[in-house]
């Protein structure tokens, strides 16, 4: 604190007056038109006038750190003291982890109080004295100027980069190739895709697997009214190939009453009214198997494109612009259901080559 | 003459004790007791459910067949307290079980007598010895979670239905559940689905959204995973900061208020 501060010199009343700094500092006149009314005069705070005050403060900050200390040693005990796997109930987050709850505790309050009692310091009792400080030009002085050109010119001549052409050429030239390896490496965005994203792992004869089971589906099993995954015959989690083959081939098989069935597409590529579609919404591609039996209307959970399996799949809500692809099925002379061949067309989201 | 009745004695014994212990008495007292059932099951039926289900049973306008639906859809529906529903709407909730356990197995009871369906599983079923919660893990987020969200808590669907959270429903339940299909569920029967994968499933619900189930970090806010909770970190926690600064800096010092 500055002698400044010392309460009896520094009444509001007394001060008024008498420090230039305050009030207006220049007037308007033909060549400034505006006055600058400089600094609004100074008021005091309680702390300023008021020792008792000021102590008070003093003690609330002193309060504030002493119980960041506190805290912190609370977060060492609790990391000494705590088991790592002890749960406790606490109203309302539930159960949780006692170790990570005190330590969350105790560092944030340790934190907290730190941040607290450095604002209380500084608005209560830390000089709040108005002071105008002005910037300097950003010219450099004419002196300085010389002196960098006179620099830059000796510099320039030692190089000697005007009489050895050979080195100027082939730094040029060094310069010129040197960006396009980084062009070259655009070439790892391609190749194009080809054919791929037309072409999924089904094809004709090929069984649908059950995913929970690993079984190929019998159509006895597929009930009216259930909702079951497949992929393709010979496609397992562990190849390497999976997850790209999967993408593309995800099946999503429902029962329908046959009468209940309106497209009449869908009917003949279906098998007693068991029908497999594509589970890759055909928007951005998530995985989309939100079925509800009733109504037969699949939901998209990211932009809540709706399709109606009872009528080819198509989009009744959404930004979906194509229905969901249908698989024709049929059963083997063992009863197991087997594609009839490849999606008609494009599974998934629409490219620019799709048409 | 003392062995006579000696014979005559072993013999009445042998006789009453086939007539105590006879399997066909026994089967007789079984039927008997499951037709009293299906009687007392058919009288609940027709004061609780039939004015929308019909008087046998076939369904109306108001309600479905409830032909073949078996006595495990019974068990759900009346158990969790959705049936008897209190008003049409988009998804019946479930709310207080109206009936007794008893009152329930004779309404289910009578049920599955009018066309045979799924009965209610037994606690060997849907209990949780020999159940691989790691593969029902899987098994969830192949089959459930797209409505009922990665640990069971539920999501939206169409028109104001929606999935429920699964935490409270009581294993039974949820076995019951995925082999009837309820509402718009669709049904996930033995033959695509065996009693292992439920059972595995189960164990899976009751690790990760069981009553005494763990949050290492509490408030998971529907178990969303971490975008939700940074989305709430930055709006809210940001958001209590900025507030915090701005009242701080709000509030003046000053002796003289202004």
């Amino acid at each position: 604190m500055s002698s400044q501060d010392i309460p009896e010199e520094n009444l509001p009343a007394e001060h008024s007056a008498g420090h230039n700094e305050h009030g207006a500092v220049t007037v308007a006149d033909d060549k400034n038109p505006f006055a600058d009314p400089g600094l609004p005069p100074h008021e005091h705070r309680v702390q300023d006038i008021d020792e008792r005050a000021a102590k008070r403060s003093e003690r609330v900050v002193a309060m504030l750190f002493t119980v960041s200390m506190l805290a912190t040693v609370g977060f060492i005990a609790s990391y000494v003291a705590i088991p790592h796997d002890k749960s406790i109930f606490v109203f309302p987050i539930g159960h949780i982890n006692a170790l990570n709850f005190a330590l969350g505790l105790t560092l944030g309050l340790a934190l907290f109080a730190i941040g607290a009692g450095a604002v209380h310091w500084a608005r209560t009792l830390m000089s709040d004295e108005e002071i105008a400080d002005e910037r300097h030009p950003i010219e450099a002085p004419p002196e300085v100027k010389a002196k960098v050109m006179a620099d830059f010119k000796q510099g320039a001549k030692e190089s000697a980069l005007g009489r050895r052409k050979l080195i100027r050429n082939t730094m040029f030239g060094a310069l010129a190739l040197f960006p396009l390896s980084g062009v070259m490496l655009l070439r790892d965005l391609g190749p194009l895709p080809g054919t791929k994203l037309r072409h999924t792992l089904w094809s004709k004869g090929k069984l649908l697997v059950n995913v929970n089971t690993n079984e190929p589906l019998r159509a006895s099993d597929v009930a009216v009214g259930s909702l079951t995954f497949a992929k393709p015959e010979g496609l397992e989690e562990t190849d390497e190939n999976f997850q790209t083959e999967i993408a593309k081939a995800a099946l999503m098989i429902v029962r329908l009453q046959p009468e209940n069935i309106k497209d009449k597409q869908e009917l003949d590529w279906s098998y007693q009214g068991i029908v497999a579609y594509s589970k890759i919404c055909t928007h951005v591609g998530c995985p989309i198997s939100l079925y509800e039996q009733q109504t037969h209307h699949v939901l998209c959970p990211c932009h809540q494109s709706t399709f109606d399996l009872s009528d080819g799949a198509r989009v009744i809500f959404g930004p979906a612009g194509h229905a969901l692809p249908q698989l024709r099925i049929g059963v083997n002379d063992q009863g197991y259901l087997e594609a009839l061949g490849d999606f008609e067309e494009p599974v998934g989201p629409a490219f620019w080559e799709r048409g | 003459m003392a062995a006579l009745v000696v014979l005559l004695l072993a013999l009445a014994c042998t006789g009453g004790l086939y007539a105590v212990f006879a399997p066909a008495s026994k089967a007789q007292a079984d039927e008997t007791a499951q037709s009293l059932a299906i009687d007392e099951g058919k009288k609940l039926f027709s004061v609780g459910c039939a004015s929308c289900h019909g008087t046998g049973g076939q369904g109306t306008s108001d309600g479905p067949s409830l032909v073949g639906v078996g006595s495990a859809a019974v068990d759900f529906q009346v158990g969790t307290g959705r049936m008897p529903a209190q008003q049409p709407g988009a998804q019946v909730p479930k709310k207080k079980v109206i009936y007794t356990q008893a009152e329930i197995d004779q309404l289910a009871a009578y049920v599955s007598s009018l066309g045979a369906g799924p009965s209610v599983p037994t606690k060997a079923e849907y209990g949780p010895d020999g159940a691989d919660i790691a593969k029902g893990g899987e098994l969830f987020r192949t089959n459930c979670a797209q409505c009922h969200n990665f640990v069971g808590k539920g999501g939206a669907l169409t028109h104001g239905k929606f999935a429920p959270d699964l935490s409270g429903v009581a294993p039974k339940h949820i076995y019951e559940a995925m082999q009837t299909g309820p509402q718009n569920m669709p049904s996930f029967p033995d033959t695509t689905m065996t009693q292992q994968n439920k059972k595995d499933i189960i164990a899976y619900l009751n690790a990760v959204n069981g009553d005494n189930t763990e949050s290492p970090g509490g408030l998971e806010l529907g178990g969303l995973g971490p975008v939700s909770e940074g989305l709430f970190a930055w709006i809210f926690g940001l958001g209590a900061l900025i507030a915090v600064a701005v009242w701080v800096a709000a509030r003046t010092a000053k002796a003289k208020k202004s």
